[in-house]
């Protein structure tokens, strides 16, 4: 008998640990949740581990998941054992070689971390509705509803997949089983091995398409047989769900956990079931057992195979007592009469009624658990509850309040399940204070190593700035099925107590339970530091609070900002979870194995930290009465609309739960310039200025990625009533009366603090040269202070933008940005680009942002940095999806050049009735610069006027559509992801077509979003996933391929090492009547290093050649000028002094030196082909050569 | 006529030794230099930071964006099978320049803080190094810091690293002690089995447009051998332990004159970095030709001849040169 091995992971790795053992080909493409099972099977591959066959799987990145089923496909087809991995629309670009494979009768499995569909809105979070977009296309759907299932089910569709030649899709959760850790039996080699039966592969590889045996697939086939072909597979479908029970039973001998098509569990005398799949039917689970023993009669179907869906077997699992079914569907059909499980539950019933035990159940469908909404047993409760009724509300809705169509079924929010055997702890945390990672570790140390049954489930926010995390873990001697947040906890870490300013986070605490806060202030002062409602739940529930000032003890063990293994070890003294001692030791038995092979200094700076952490430890003595008039600090700041107030501001408040049907906006219709009421305060220092150093050439305004620094030049007369402490220096250049001052502010409460700014200051104080002309500083001691310069500021009157070049860095610098404070990165590298779009455009211009970081902290809820000018005009924005961005936009460019040329007709259609000199100059008015734009602004405007009082009735369509007459700018922005991989079919065509698009290219060089994949894009030598070990090939040109259309605009920029020439190519691209491309130089945190250093860093990329910076301006041609401008000078430093002060690159020297050297010769070698390239290209276009 | 020599207790053909520099991080440089004669080679200084500060960035890089972002757990692939954190490619190279070339091989080790990395020592000395030399320069910026603090430190570092290893210890040097020759004494006490004089470190410019201070590498001319002849000759015989000769070595005149003073032999960047690896063909040349003239028959012959206890004019090494200098402006 073998010593089960126990591991604690999430799902993702569960399955990837089996699907990486038992498959030779995997083809896939990041998408959330389901990356980590493509990143771990790239893992493992590089460390050469071996499948059960003895080799090792082939992993590889594709362009799309449309490119990696093809490949899949291909694989299949010559005979590999062959995966992948995917999820949502993903899944859903995957249908057309779905319908192939099954068609084919093609063994595989797919294995899916079942995610929502983009709709109303995108959302990354779990539901099946991906996998019911696909029950059309052939394949088994194979549900399993925990981690542990996950690692099992993977094995068993595999098996039963080659058996029954039918593909499987293997589905879990996203998020709530793909990235819970839990803690599982991990199955052995030899169940692998005993499970994937040797013939059957061996059959798999004789079908294989060969020139040693050779056939022919995919034929065209006629009406005359494509229908008796197309039914010629039904045998093998029926025939499935035998051969899977055969192997879910072989699965059981094996392993000792027994599963089934249908399993049911509860009273065998039940008369009320709920029937689902997925992770809620854990929760349903443990309500039932719950139930159950309470004196009630109910029980619970798991579906396993959701599809075929053995009809007859389901009615073999029903109690016979039954009286009443729900069935839960955790997806949306909209406008069926119901959901998928519901119609087959439905349909078994009515065809089998012949053999029914019981008589007609009442039965009744609903939806739940829509991304990843919360599925609780109060839930559950009152849907048992509903079924007692004669008539029970059928198509409900669980979890939210419907008052608008009333499908909702109410419940008791307040009613908690009581899990005495769980300790449940709660941790918040910030994003980058290494909490989640300290709580993944606490959970293996007691899965692992204790008898513990453990679970953690982690909650990020949508900000990638200063973003809270929620830890949810949860320990105990029984199996834990609790598959939702925690309600009630014992132990409630506040990692970081500006939390408790804003938020009431001790609601979750029971009584008694133990609370650790990591406070900057001292024992005697913490008390009175607390809000009001602090005070208030530690007194009602008496709680202990023990508190610990962490940052400090973190810097003084020489750590930074990293207070992940103090706050663990705090955990660990006072939770009680294990003995004192037996606990300390394990957490330095695991910093000795995760730091060890990293040297001792590592190593012996945590054991100091933990040492330290519990001298400096504290339990707060509690007084007996609330002190505090603190009150929480409202999420949202500023004069709100009733819309932002009631609904944005609930979602920022982290109770976007509580928001009803009828407070949702219907069509996913958003309004902008929100992000200025979210007074986030995440910086810990905050820029000030020195005007007496500034020279005032605003580039620390250009630089700042979150709008945070402006400046303007007003009159002298509108300071007077400045508050304390606002500065002003006489307005440096000619332009510029001597009356009037150049002034600089920075919204403190809106800063992310990554001094960025600084960094690119060129000004030096004159007599300490570590200053320059603008210095971080506490953020703290600032605040009130900024809060009132800053408002201050707004309130100055905004500089004419028809009088200000638009061409020159510093005077475009005081326009006012239309996109500001975002969710970005401290020291993001793309949003600078964005911003000067939106300062130079923003008032007209339309943008189509493909799925990425941009569209995430530009659009994900609750606020959005975009915004609106004074007179109401502003960036109009949108997402479709991640690979049809260029196309999307160009749908924007021929729908308004519709607009224009309709609008235009009527106009001259009206020509007679109208003022005819004013027609005259619309009609004919230039529209290339800001004055022209402005006066054609005006115009429309005079226009308007007079057809609001016209009685033709096309004038009345021409209102409609006038404001076309004014340009409209259209954008395409994305990443590289986006236009080197994913939707780069598209943007060539777009770049083809000779519409006037702008296309912007936030090139990081990797998928940043997903968590820093390679790209085409990706420079040679640099580690990425899926390049492990540096990527060998070389960058994808595509600034080269553009420019071979000769008609379209191109422009490679850095905005960190020419910010005038980035400056023009906007401007330029903006003008060129057709399509252009700017590929943006964008530094990101993937490349690991500190991003306020970016600047600098983008300044090296161009001089040591690796990004050559130039425009491409086909208008210059047509006036006989060289198109070509090179923006640099060729190679001027080494690529090494680039390359080796980013993470991405040295880390290569650390792992495989001779690859590292052979890494930096091909880099010097492209650095110089490049400027050969393009110099050539300058050459060539000379007018004198042309001329030739 | 006999060039030999010998340092650390290492025989050498001549007393010629390339210093560590970029010239021998390579193994095609350093055979080029054994083609044209070096007698031995300090390999390129393997930095504490390296050791130490680069992993603990690395690490931090790796990891700091972790698990902040549903969408992203990591930034970078973090469980990279890392086989050179603590630059252990260093003794693999070690390993292969030994296996290439005859001549000694000396590695050398750059650092002052006694810690966890100078157990890296005991890894040089089993990758084959035939002895290594410690680079202990600290600039003690704080006014808090008194010289015997710094003193003490040079010399735990030389006895923690001289405790991990049975190969000759090498320390090189600097002048910036209140009495060097008691410094090398007290360090040959720690465990030193020989000194460079001196080292050269990098120096200090400003750039008027940054407005900053720039690390400029030090170039040397023979004008800079003098602070070299003085304290080989003070040290010469002194000390149980070995002396090379290591600032302002350019021509053959210069090696011999440091012989002379009392250096067992001699080392040198510059001049490599300035001719190539040629130029030690060239000094070869040099002292066999004026050895020839003047009838020398051996280095170990004029080893010293004019160290402080040998020569007749003692007082040229001494202060009193300096008052004499003034007298004579008097005059």
């Amino acid at each position: 008998m073998h010593q089960p091995e126990y591991i604690t992971i999430d799902g993702n790795e569960a399955v990837a640990l089996v699907a990486h053992k038992i498959n030779e080909v995997i083809a896939i493409y990041p998408i959330t949740p389901s990356s980590p099972m493509g990143e771990f099977s790239d893992l493992y591959s590089s460390r050469k581990e071996e499948n059960i066959f003895g080799t090792v799987p082939t992993v590889y990145e594709m362009q799309s998941e449309g490119g990696a089923s093809g490949a899949v496909h291909g694989a299949l087809q010559s005979g590999a054992l062959t995966t992948t991995f995917t999820a949502s629309q993903g899944l859903l670009l995957m249908i057309p070689n779905m319908y192939k494979i099954a068609g084919e009768l093609t063994p595989t499995v797919f294995h899916v971390a079942s995610r929502s569909l983009a709709a109303q809105g995108l959302s990354i979070f779990g539901d099946h509705q991906d996998v019911m977009g696909v029950r059309q296309s052939g394949f088994a759907l194979f549900a399993s509803n925990s981690v542990q299932e996950a690692h099992d089910f993977a094995l068993i569709s595999q098996a039963a997949a080659l058996k029954s030649r039918i593909p499987f899709l293997h589905f879990f959760d996203g998020f709530r089983t793909s990235h819970e850790v839990s803690r599982i039996e991990k199955l052995t080699e030899a169940t692998l091995k005993a499970m994937i039966d040797e013939e059957l592969v061996h059959a798999h590889r004789r079908r294989a398409l060969s020139p040693d045996h050779p056939v022919l697939r995919g034929t065209s086939q006629n009406p005359d047989v494509y229908f008796q072909a197309r039914e010629s597979v039904n045998r093998y479908y029926l025939a499935l769900p035998k051969i899977l029970q055969e192997q879910m039973d072989k699965f059981a001998r094996l392993s000792g956990r027994s599963y089934h098509l249908f399993d049911y569990v509860g009273a065998a005398d039940a008369q009320r079931i709920l029937v689902l799949m997925g992770s809620g039917a854990e929760a349903v689970e443990e309500s039932v057992r719950y139930l159950n023993a309470r004196g009630e009669k109910v029980g619970m179907i798991k579906v396993r195979l959701a599809l075929p869906f053995a009809a007859e077997t389901f009615i073999r699992s029903l109690p016979h007592t039954l009286k009443a079914i729900a069935v839960l569907d955790r997806t949306k059909e909209p406008g069926s009469i119901g959901e998928p499980l519901y119609h087959d539950v439905l349909s078994a019933l009515f065809e089998h009624q012949a053999i029914l035990p019981f008589a007609m159940p009442r039965l009744i469908g609903g939806r739940y658990g829509l991304s990843s909404k919360e599925f609780t047993p109060a839930m559950i409760f009152a849907l048992f509850d509903e079924l007692n009724h004669e008539s029970p509300k059928n198509h409900f809705t669980l979890g939210i309040d419907d008052d608008v169509t009333f499908t909702s079924l109410k419940f008791d929010p307040h009613l908690i399940l009581d899990n005495p055997d769980q300790f449940q702890a709660v941790f918040y945390g910030l994003g980058s204070d290494g909490t989640v990672g300290a709580n993944k570790n606490t959970i293996k140390i007691i899965g692992t190593e204790t008898d513990h049954y453990a679970q953690g489930y982690f909650v990020y926010d949508s900000k990638k700035s200063g973003s809270m995390t929620v830890s949810h873990l949860r320990f105990s001697h029984e199996p834990i099925r609790s598959s939702y947040l925690i309600q009630n906890a014992d132990f409630v870490a506040v990692h970081q107590a500006v939390f408790l300013e804003k938020l009431d986070l001790l609601t979750i605490a029971k009584p008694g339970a133990i609370i650790l806060i990591n406070t900057p202030y001292p024992k005697e002062e913490l008390w009175q530091r607390c809000t009001r409602v602090t005070q208030e739940r530690i007194l009602a529930k008496n709680l202990r609070v023990f508190a610990i000032d962490a940052y400090r003890v973190a810097r003084e063990k020489g750590m930074g900002r990293r207070i992940n293994t103090i706050m663990q070890t705090c955990f660990f003294a006072i939770s009680g979870i294990l003995p004192h001692d037996q606990a300390i030791e394990k957490i330095k038995g695991s910093i000795q194995k995760t730091y060890g092979s990293k040297g001792d200094a590592i190593v012996q700076m945590n054991f100091e930290a933990v040492d330290a952490s519990l001298h400096n430890l504290f339990e707060l003595s509690i007084p007996a009465n609330v002190s505090s008039t603190l009150e929480l600090i409202p999420p949202l700041k500023g004069d709100l609309q009733p819309f932002v107030a009631e609904v944005i501001g609930k979602i920022t408040a982290y109770q976007g739960d509580q928001l009803k049907v009828s407070q949702m906006p219907e069509d996913g219709t958003w309004p902008t310039g929100t992000a200025q009421y979210e007074k986030r305060n995440i910086a810990q220092e905050v820029p000030i200025w020195d005007p007496d150093t500034c020279i005032q050439c605003n580039k620390c305004v250009s630089a700042c990625p979150h709008s945070v620094i402006r400046s303007t030049v007003v009159n002298a007369s509108f300071l007077e009533n400045a508050p304390e402490g606002f500065l002003s220096k006489t307005a440096k250049g000619k332009k510029f009366a001597e009356d009037e001052h150049f002034t600089i502010s920075v919204a403190v409460e809106d800063c992310t603090g990554c001094a960025l700014c600084v960094e690119v200051c060129p000004a030096k104080n004159k007599s300490q040269t570590n200053l320059k002309a603008i210095n971080m500083v506490p953020q703290r001691p600032q605040r009130d202070s900024g809060i009132q310069q800053w408002d201050f500021f707004l309130s100055l009157p905004k500089m004419d933008r028809s009088k200000l070049e638009h061409d020159s860095l510093k005077e475009s610098q005081f326009l006012e940005p239309l996109f500001e404070f975002s969710g970005a990165c401290p020291g993001c590298g793309e949003t600078p680009y964005i911003k000067l779009a939106s300062q130079l455009f923003g008032d007209r211009m339309v943008i189509a942002n493909a799925t990425g970081c941009s569209s995430i902290y530009g659009g994900n809820l609750p606020t959005t940095p975009w915004k609106k000018n004074s007179e109401g005009r502003g960036p109009a924005w949108s997402n479709s999806l991640f690979e049809d961005n260029a196309e999307f936009g160009l749908g924007f460019r021929l729908a308004i050049d519709n607009h224009t040329e309709y609008a235009r007709t009527l106009l001259t259609d009206l020509y007679e009735t109208l003022d005819a000199p004013l027609v005259d100059e619309i009609l004919s008015a230039p529209q290339i610069d800001e004055p022209q734009i402005d006066a054609q602004r005006r115009r429309v405007e005079i226009l308007k006027e007079c057809l609001k009082a016209h009685p033709d009735k096309a004038a009345k369509t021409l209102l409609e559509v006038c404001d076309y007459l004014v340009k409209k700018s259209v954008w395409i922005i994305g990443g590289d992801g986006w236009a080197y991989d994913i939707g780069y079919g598209g943007l060539d065509h777009v770049l083809a077509s000779g519409k006037n698009v702008n296309i912007l290219v936030l090139d990081t060089q990797v998928y940043s979003n997903t968590g820093g994949q390679q790209s085409k894009a990706t420079f040679t030598g640099a580690v990425a996933k899926f390049a492990a070990g540096g990527k060998a090939g070389l960058p994808k040109d595509l600034a080269a391929m553009a420019i071979n259309y000769e008609n379209v605009y191109v422009a490679k920029v850095a905005l960190g090492a020419n910010d005038q020439a980035t400056l023009k190519a906007f401007i330029e691209a903006e003008r060129y009547d057709g399509p252009s491309i700017i590929i943006a130089y964008s530094h990101c945190i993937a490349h690991g290093y500190d991003l306020k250093f970016g600047f600098d860093q983008q300044k090296r990329a161009v001089d040591c050649g690796l990004w050559p910076i130039f425009r491409f301006n086909p208008d210059k041609r047509k006036s006989g000028e060289n198109p070509m401008s090179l923006d640099y000078k060729g190679p001027k430093i080494d690529v090494k002094e680039f390359m080796y002060r980013e993470t991405r690159f040295k880390m290569v020297e650390k792992m495989n030196s001779l690859s590292a050297s052979s890494f930096l010769k091909t880099a010097a070698e492209t650095a110089a082909s490049l400027y050969e390239r393009y110099s050539n290209l300058h050459h060539r276009y000379e007018p004198l050569h042309e001329e030739e | 006529m006999d060039l030999s020599t010998t340092l650390l207790g290492l025989k050498l053909k001549n007393p010629l030794m390339a210093s560590a520099s970029p010239l021998t991080a390579s193994l095609e440089s350093i055979q080029r230099l054994e083609d044209n004669g070096i007698a031995a080679v300090i390999m390129h200084s393997l930095f504490e930071e390296e050791i130490n500060h680069e992993i603990g960035q690395i690490d931090h890089f790796l990891h700091i964006h972790n698990h902040a972002n549903a969408e992203a757990l990591s930034y970078l692939p973090g469980e990279a099978d890392f086989d050179n954190l603590q630059s252990d490619h260093y003794l693999e190279e070690i390993r292969r320049v030994k296996e290439s070339v005859s001549i000694p091989v000396i590695a050398s080790l750059n650092g002052i803080s006694a810690g966890g990395w100078v157990s890296y020592a005991t890894k040089l000395q089993a990758s084959g190094a035939d002895a290594l030399e410690l680079n202990i320069t600290y600039i003690p910026t704080s006014i808090d810091m008194d010289g015997r603090a710094v003193e003490q430190m040079y010399l735990d570092t030389v006895a923690q690293v001289k405790q991990q290893i049975s190969i000759p210890l090498n320390v090189k040097m600097n002048p910036y002690f209140s009495s060097p020759a008691n410094m090398a004494k007290r360090l040959v006490e720690a465990g030193a089995d020989g000194l460079g004089i001196f080292d050269n470190p990098i120096r200090v410019d400003i750039d008027l447009e940054l407005l900053s201070p720039l690390r400029i590498p030090n170039i040397t001319s023979s004008a800079n051998l003098s602070e070299t002849l003085r304290w080989c000759a003070i040290l010469y015989k002194q000390l149980p332990c070995s002396l090379y000769a290591n600032t302002g070595i350019h021509t053959a005149e210069d090696v011999l004159k440091a012989i002379m003073s009392g250096a067992d032999a001699t080392a040198f960047t510059s001049l490599l970095l300035q001719h190539g690896e040629k130029a030690v063909l060239s000094l070869l040349e040099g002292i066999t030709h004026w050895m020839e003239k003047y009838e020398y028959d051996s280095i170990s012959q004029m080893k010293g001849s004019i160290s402080l206890i040998h020569t007749d004019n003692a007082s040229a090494y001494e202060r009193n040169s300096y008052m004499h200098a003034l007298q004579q402006y008097r005059h």
